[in-house]
């Protein structure tokens, strides 16, 4: 009995330390729990792809903006989901300095990714990925992936897979007030 | 037999890895397919030959069917280069429509084990012996919140050959 309550006191010790990590780490990023402090934030590697009118479109470009990296394909179902969130982001936020690009990883190209993008109609740059591109952002193993880059073209905040509305909204709002 | 404070003991171990993994877990993306090619296929000259492909999706992931209900997406799709056999027909699993919160009406899919079979004719002079067929089996996997991009791995098949009657 008196090991089952010191087993019963470990578990609960160590719940406590987890449930107050969490709970500093949010503090520090300052409301998002997905955008790291600004020290921890690695450079965006920059890239220069062709977007659907076969101008050369570079992340530098982008530079004092906030910007949606998010790589995604038209045979990815997740990749629906987000895509009408990033129009309304993109719609709304624009003018704050935002920008969202969509770097399609589809290998049969414009032929499918054109038509696709004119369908769901998408309002944002569309460039067609690489796969040199997508190792310089750790590979890109799964789509829908993005990340989240300040306006120093930092890297501030990943996502791999499907996430809430709620997410993007809460790390593009961050970004956009820490100034 | 286990005591009881052994046994909590293992569900706390156990509980306490899953709360250090977690934040690991979204960058769990390698395969989600293992293929297994029978052993050994046989027939005769002038028969035929059957091989049965065992897929085995890994829980919670599933694979577009061969034949998917929309246009963008990326079939299952077994191939054979072989001149040794000639394949006749590929026999697919009927699909399982599943509904996903990606998907606004049920998607064409195979999930779990299942298996891929195609029979092969022999011609009437092919070679007695042993050999091996290579097939191509491309698909696509995805899980409720993310996907992997299209991948095709090659199949070795073990073919053997009989004189006939």
């Amino acid at each position: 009995m008196t090991i089952q309550l010191r087993a019963i006191g470990a578990v609960s010790v160590f719940s406590l330390l987890m449930l107050a990590a969490c709970s500093t780490s949010s503090q520090v990023r300052g409301g998002s729990p997905s955008v790291k402090p600004a020290g921890e934030r690695n450079t965006a590697p920059d890239f220069t792809l062709k977007d659907a009118d076969g101008r050369s479109v570079s992340l530098s470009d982008y530079k004092g903006r906030v910007v949606l990296l998010n790589f995604w394909a038209t045979w990815c179902g997740p990749c629906k989901i987000e895509i009408p969130w990033f129009v309304e982001f993109e719609r709304r936020h624009k003018d704050k300095g935002f920008a969202v690009l969509g770097v399609s990883m589809d290998e049969d190209g414009w032929d499918v990714v054109r038509p696709f993008v004119a369908g769901i109609g998408v309002n944002y740059r569309i460039l067609l990925g690489t796969e040199m591109m997508a190792e310089q952002y750790g590979g890109v193993a799964a789509l829908p992936t993005s990340f989240l880059i300040d306006r120093e073209g930092r890297i501030a905040a990943t996502h791999v897979g499907l996430v809430s509305r709620r997410d993007y909204e809460d790390d593009i709002s961050a970004l956009l007030e820490s100034q | 037999m286990k005591t009881t404070s052994a046994r909590f003991w293992n569900l706390s171990r156990t509980l306490a890895a899953a709360l250090v993994l977690a934040p690991a877990l979204p960058a769990q993306t390698g395969q989600p397919l293992a293929v297994t090619p029978p052993a050994r296929a046989s027939g005769a000259r002038n028969g035929e030959l059957t091989a049965r492909v065992e897929i085995r999706m890994r829980g919670g992931y599933h694979v577009n069917s061969n034949t998917p209900n929309d246009d963008y997406l990326i079939p299952l799709a077994l191939a054979w280069d072989s001149s040794l056999v000639k394949p006749l027909e590929t026999i697919y699993p009927r699909p399982e429509l599943q509904s996903f919160s990606f998907s606004d009406k049920p998607v064409s899919v195979y999930a779990g084990a299942f298996e891929i079979v195609t029979r092969f004719a022999v011609p009437a002079k092919a070679p007695v012996g042993m050999a091996v067929v290579t097939g191509r089996l491309r698909y696509q996997a995805c899980n409720n919140t993310m996907c992997l991009p299209p991948r095709t791995v090659e199949i070795r098949l073990p073919v053997e050959i009989r004189a006939g009657q």
